[in-house]
C-alpha cells in the first residue's frame, strides 16, 4: 500500500501550545499522495498546510499517527527522508549575501551531489529557471520571482523523488508564477517527480492533478479538481444588469435568497447558488430591471467557497464609516504628477502620474518590488518624493503633510498592530492617536467591535488572532477617525479567499458611502473590484484605465474574455520585447 | 569522516566564511571593535596618577617652604599651582581645576622644627574616590621623601614616621596599561565568540534560512562545527591582532610563552563559542540573541572578570558569582602570562576551570540542539 504512494499520513495529530491555549493544527489527518503527479494542498490560513509539510520532512514530530514518505518511516529515519525529499519552505532561506552559484554550491555540498555530476545538473537547473546569465549575481539582488526560482533550483539540486512546495507562488508576479508552474510540470513529466504544493491561489488548484482541501486541521476532501467542482454543476451563473454599478449589483445579489456567493468577474457578477437550477431574476431582485442570468461552467473556486461557507461563516452586514459623505464624482482627491523616488542610484518609482476621484476604488497592481508600496508611502507623507508633485485632499504634501495625514487612514502591509495589546486596547490606542476623546472614542470603539464582529475577541491579544481577524482589526483601526481617504497596502496578502471576500465587501460598502480608497494588490483578480487602476512594473506605470479597458486591449477573436492576469502578462511581455 | 560528511562540512564552512567576508558587521566586531577598545583603553583610560594638578598655598614663604614646594615641582606626579590664599585654592578645588591642596600655614616652619606631627594641611577632592586615594598617597610619598632628605641635609633628627618601603613586582612602574590590555583580550574574545556566534545563528532563524538548512541531510554536529570553525578562526584572528597591538603599540611585555598564550586562548575561545551557540539555540531573533549575549557574557566579562575591578575587593556573594564567569579564569591566565611569565600553578588551575566550563556548555548545546522546529 505505502509502496505505491509518495507520501502517506495516517491518523496524524499535531497540537501547539501558544499563550496558554492548545491549538490543534492537524487532527487525525489521513492522506495519501500519488506518485508522479502534482497534488495541491489547499485551505484557508491556519488550516494546517505548513504543519503538514513540516511533519512530512521530519522538522516537526506528530503527537500521534504515522507518516511515510517514499515508503520510509519519517519518524524513524528523518535523515534518509531529508536526503531523498526536496522541501521548499514558504520563505525559502536563500543566503542573500551569497551569489546564485554559491547558493547552488552550498546545497549541492549539503545534499552530497558528487562533483563530477554537478556541471550537468547545474546546467539543467539554470536553463530551466532562466538564471543562467545571473550566476555571479548576489541572491539578494534578484527579483522576487527569480529568488523563488533559485530557491526551487536549490531544492532540486539532488533530483529528489518527492518535492514539497509550501506556497511557492505567494507574492510572485504572474509571469514568474507561470514560469514556476512550467518548471513543476516539466519535473513531473521528465523526472517523474511527485509534487505536493500548497497554495493560496485557488486558480492554481485547477492546475493540479488532485487537490486536498484542508480546513481547521482536518481534510475535508481529496479529489481531482474536476470532480471537486462536479457538485457545483448547474449552480454557477453569470449575471449582468444595466443601469447599476457592478459593485452595487454584487452587494445586492450577495444578500439575495438562495445565493451562496456573488463575486465580480470581469464586468459581470459570478453567482453560486445553494441548489441547482437557474435562479429567477425577479425572485433575486424584484426591483432590478434587465437582470440577465446565464449559466457558466463551475470552477474550483466555486466549490471551495461553497464547501467552506457550508462549514462556517455567516452573512455579512455591510459596513460604512458610520457617516456618509456626499459623493461628488468629479472631485480630484489625489493627484500625483511626475513623481520620482530614488534610493541611492536605484529608482524605486520613476515618473508616475495619476489622479483619483472621490468615492473611487483605485488600484495599484504589480508584483513585489514594482514600486507600489513606495508610491503609497509618499502619498501618506511618510516618505518625501525625490521629484514631482503630490496633492492629497487638496494639500500639497511637500508643505502640508500633517494636514493631509489627518484626513487619511492607512493600513500598512503587515497590519502594524500591537501584538501584546488586546483588541480593544489596540482600538483605544488608535482612537487616542487620532485625537478622539471620551464619548466619541467610546462610540467609535463600540462601532468598530460591532461592525467588524470583533466583540468575541475584544479581550484577546491581537498577536494571537487568526490572520483574517488581524486584518479586520487593522482595518477598523485605520477607520477610527472616519477618514475620507483610505490607503490599503496589500490588505489581502496571505489572507484566505473567504476573508478576502469579506474584506472586499466592506471596502465596497465604504466606497459606496463616499470614501476614496487606494489599494495595492498582487492578486490580479482583485483588480476587478477597482473602478480604475494602474499597472506598475519596476517603478513605472505600464497602463492606466478601468479593468474593462485594460482587459479589452488584449481581446482577440479566439480569446474574447481575457482575464486581468492575462492582460498583465501581455503588458509585461510587451514591455520586455520593446526594451 | 566519510566523503559526503566532509563535503557537507566543507560546504558549511565555505558558506559561513563567505558570509563573514561579505558582512561588514562581523568584520567590524572582529577587527574594528578590538582596535577601538584598545585605543580607548590604551590612551583614554588610565588609572595612573601623573601630573596631578595640585594647589599649593604658602602663607609665609621661607627657605623651608621653598624647598618643599620645589620638591613637588620636580616630581613628575604633580603639577603644582600657587594660590595666594586657601579660599582661592578651595574654589579651584570645587571647580575641579586642581585635585588636591597642600596648605602650608604661616606657622608651618615652626611647627615642623618643633616636631609637630602634622604641620601641613592636605585636602583632596573626594568626589572621585579612586583619584582621591591615589592623590593622597602620592602627596604622602612626596612629603616623606622630602622630609627625609631635608633632615639628612641638615644633619638633624626629625621625627620621621615609620617609612614603608614598597616594592612592586611584575609591574614596577605600575602602568595600568600593562594589566588592562591583557584583560581586554578576554573581553574582545568574548564579544567575537559569544555575541557574533549567537547573532549569526539567530539571523538564520530570522531570515528563514535555518528551515531550508536543517531539512537537508546535514547532521547536527556538522551544522554546529560548520558554525564553530569559521568563528573560531575569526576569534583567534582578533586575539592575534590584540596581542600584536598590545606588544608593539602599547609596549606591554609578554613574559610567558606565546604558544601557551595561544593554547589557552583557544580554550577560552571554545568556551565563549559554546556560550554563543547555547544562546542561539534558545533565542531565535537577533535582538533577543544580542541582548542576551551582552547581558550574560559581555557585561560579566567586563565587570566581574577582574579585568578592571579587583575581584578580591568585591563583596563575598559577588565573588562567588565571578566563578561562573569564564573570562575571570582567562583574565588570570592572561595577566600572569603577560606580566609574570609561565606560572604553571596559576595557568593549570584556570585552564582546568575553562576546560570544565567549555565541556559543560558543549554538553548543553549537544543536548538542546535538534534538527527540528519545535
Amino acid at each position: 500500500m505505502t509502496g505505491e504512494h509518495a507520501l502517506t499520513l495516517s491518523g496524524v495529530t499535531r497540537t501547539f501550545r501558544a499563550g496558554g491555549r492548545t491549538i490543534t493544527a492537524l487532527k487525525k489527518v489521513d492522506v495519501a499522495i500519488r506518485p508522479g503527479q502534482v497534488t495541491g494542498l489547499i485551505g484557508p490560513d491556519g488550516a494546517g498546510k505548513t504543519t503538514l509539510m513540516r511533519l512530512a520532512t521530519g522538522l516537526l514530530l506528530p503527537d500521534a499517527g504515522e507518516i511515510r514518505a517514499l515508503g520510509i518511516d519519517v519518524l524513524a529515519a528523518p535523515l534518509t527522508i531529508q536526503s531523498s525529499v526536496g522541501y521548499m519552505p514558504q520563505r525559502f532561506g536563500l543566503y542573500e549575501d551569497l551569489s546564485v552559484q554559491e547558493n547552488l554550491d552550498l546545497y549541492a555540498d549539503l545534499q552530497g551531489v558528487p562533483k563530477p555530476s554537478r556541471p550537468k545538473r547545474y546546467a539543467e537547473l539554470l536553463q530551466m529557471t532562466g538564471l543562467g546569465p545571473f550566476t555571479q549575481r548576489l541572491a539578494g539582488r534578484l527579483s522576487g520571482g527569480m529568488k523563488q526560482k533559485l530557491g526551487l533550483a536549490c531544492t532540486l539540486i539532488h533530483s529528489p523523488r518527492l518535492l514539497l512546495l509550501d506556497e511557492p507562488t505567494v507574492g510572485v508576479d504572474p509571469v514568474s508564477r507561470r514560469e514556476l508552474w512550467q518548471i513543476i510540470y516539466r519535473l513531473v513529466r521528465d523526472e517523474g517527480m511527485s509534487v505536493l504544493l500548497s497554495t493560496a491561489y485557488l486558480d492554481e488548484a485547477e492546475r493540479c492533478s488532485e487537490v486536498i482541501l484542508l480546513h481547521q486541521g482536518q481534510v475535508l476532501n481529496q479529489e481531482t479538481p474536476q470532480r471537486f467542482s462536479e457538485p457545483m454543476r448547474g449552480r454557477t451563473f453569470l449575471a449582468t444588469a444595466g443601469g447599476i454599478g457592478k459593485r452595487h449589483l454584487q452587494a445586492r445579489l450577495n444578500s439575495a435568497p438562495g445565493i451562496l456567493d456573488a463575486l465580480i468577474e470581469g464586468s459581470r457578477i459570478r453567482l453560486v447558488t445553494e441548489h441547482p437550477g437557474i435562479p429567477d431574476p425577479v425572485e433575486l431582485a424584484p426591483d432590478l430591471q434587465g437582470l440577465v442570468i446565464e449559466a457558466t461552467p463551475p470552477r474550483f473556486e466555486d466549490a471551495f467557497i461553497a464547501t467552506l461557507k457550508q462549514t462556517a461563516s455567516q452573512p455579512l452586514a455591510a459596513s460604512t464609516t458610520g457617516s456618509a459623505l456626499p459623493a461628488r464624482e468629479q472631485d480630484e482627491v489625489i493627484r500625483i504628477q511626475g513623481v520620482q523616488r530614488r534610493f541611492g542610484d536605484f529608482y524605486a518609482v520613476r515618473d508616475v502620474s495619476f489622479s483619483v476621484h472621490r468615492g473611487e476604488i483605485f488600484g495599484l497592481l504589480g508584483a513585489n518590488g514594482a514600486g507600489k508600496s513606495t508610491t503609497f508611502r509618499m502619498l501618506c507623507g511618510l516618505l518625501p518624493a525625490s521629484a514631482g508633485e503630490l496633492t492629497v485632499a487638496g494639500h500639497d504634501l511637500r508643505h502640508a503633510a500633517a494636514q493631509a495625514r489627518g484626513r487619511i487612514g492607512y493600513m500598512a502591509q503587515r497590519f502594524s498592530l500591537y501584538a501584546r495589546l488586546t483588541v480593544s486596547q489596540n482600538l483605544h490606542f488608535f482612537a487616542s492617536a487620532y485625537g478622539l476623546r471620551n464619548r466619541k472614542r467610546q462610540a467609535r470603539i463600540r462601532w468598530a467591535l460591532q461592525t467588524f464582529e470583533l466583540e468575541n475577541y475584544a479581550g484577546d491579544n491581537s498577536g494571537d488572532l487568526p490572520l483574517g481577524f488581524k486584518q479586520r482589526l487593522a482595518f477598523a483601526a485605520a477607520l477610527m477617525h472616519e477618514p475620507e481617504i483610505l490607503f490599503l497596502d496589500e490588505p489581502t496578502s496571505g489572507v484566505d479567499p473567504l476573508a478576502r471576500r469579506e474584506f472586499w465587501q466592506r471596502t465596497n460598502a465604504l466606497a459606496e458611502s463616499g470614501v476614496t480608497i487606494l489599494v495595492t494588490t498582487h492578486f490580479m483578480d482583485e483588480a476587478n473590484y477597482c473602478d480604475r487602476l494602474v499597472i506598475m512594473a519596476e517603478g513605472e506605470v505600464l497602463a492606466t484605465g478601468t479593468p474593462e479597458e485594460l482587459r479589452s486591449r488584449f481581446r482577440t477573436a479566439n480569446h474574447p474574455e481575457p482575464t486581468m492576469e492575462e492582460a498583465f502578462i501581455a503588458l509585461i511581455e510587451g514591455r520586455e520585447s520593446t526594451a | 569522516m566519510n566523503p559526503s560528511a566532509r563535503m557537507r562540512l566543507r560546504g558549511m564552512i565555505r558558506k559561513e566564511s563567505l558570509q563573514i567576508l561579505r558582512d561588514p558587521s562581523s568584520i567590524a566586531i572582529a577587527f574594528v571593535l578590538p582596535v577601538i577598545l584598545l585605543l580607548l583603553f590604551g590612551y583614554g583610560v588610565s588609572l595612573d596618577a601623573k601630573h596631578i594638578p595640585l594647589a599649593v598655598v604658602v602663607e609665609q614663604p621661607d627657605a623651608v617652604t621653598a624647598s618643599l614646594s620645589g620638591a613637588f615641582e620636580r616630581s613628575e606626579y604633580f603639577t603644582p599651582r600657587r594660590y595666594p590664599s586657601i579660599q582661592q585654592a578651595q574654589q579651584a578645588l570645587q571647580a575641579r581645576r586642581v585635585d588636591g591642596i597642600l596648605w602650608l600655614r604661616n606657622d608651618f616652619s615652626q611647627r615642623l622644627l618643633a616636631g609637630d606631627r602634622s604641620p601641613a594641611g592636605v585636602i583632596v577632592n573626594g568626589v572621585d574616590a579612586n583619584q582621591a586615594r591615589i592623590t593622597e598617597g602620592y602627596i604622602q610619598g612626596a612629603w616623606q621623601s622630602w622630609l627625609m632628605r631635608y633632615a639628612e641635609e641638615r644633619g638633624r633628627k626629625l621625627p620621621v614616621p615609620v617609612a614603608v618601603e614598597q616594592r612592586i613586582w611584575f609591574n614596577p612602574a605600575l602602568r595600568s596599561l600593562d594589566f588592562l590590555v591583557p584583560g581586554l583580550i578576554a573581553v574582545i574574545m568574548t564579544l567575537i565568540g559569544a555575541l557574533l556566534t549567537a547573532m549569526v545563528v539567530a539571523r538564520e532563524w530570522e531570515r528563514g534560512t535555518m528551515e531550508a538548512l536543517i531539512v537537508t541531510p546535514i547532521r547536527i554536529h556538522e551544522l554546529l562545527l560548520g558554525k564553530l570553525i569559521p568563528y573560531f578562526v575569526l576569534g583567534m584572528g582578533g586575539m592575534l591582532l590584540t596581542v600584536v597591538m598590545a606588544r608593539w603599540l602599547f609596549d606591554v611585555p609578554l613574559r610567558g610563552s606565546f604558544w601557551l598564550l595561544f593554547g589557552t586562548s583557544a580554550l577560552f575561545m571554545l568556551t565563549t563559542l559554546g556560550m554563543g551557540l547555547l544562546i542561539s539555540i534558545v533565542a531565535r531573533s537577533q535582538f533577543v540573541a544580542g541582548q542576551t549575549a551582552i547581558i550574560v557574557t559581555f557585561l560579566p566579562a567586563f565587570i566581574l572578570s577582574g579585568f578592571i575591578f579587583d575581584i578580591g575587593s568585591m563583596p563575598a556573594p559577588v565573588q562567588i558569582i565571578t566563578h561562573l564567569v569564564p573570562a575571570r579564569y582567562f583574565v588570570a591566565i592572561l595577566q600572569s602570562l603577560f606580566l609574570a611569565g609561565d606560572v604553571w600553578p596559576v595557568i593549570l588551575v584556570n585552564a582546568g576551570a575553562l576546560l570544565l566550563m567549555a565541556m559543560i556548555f558543549f554538553a548543553l548545546v549537544w543536548h538542546k540542539a535538534r534538527k527540528r522546529l519545535d
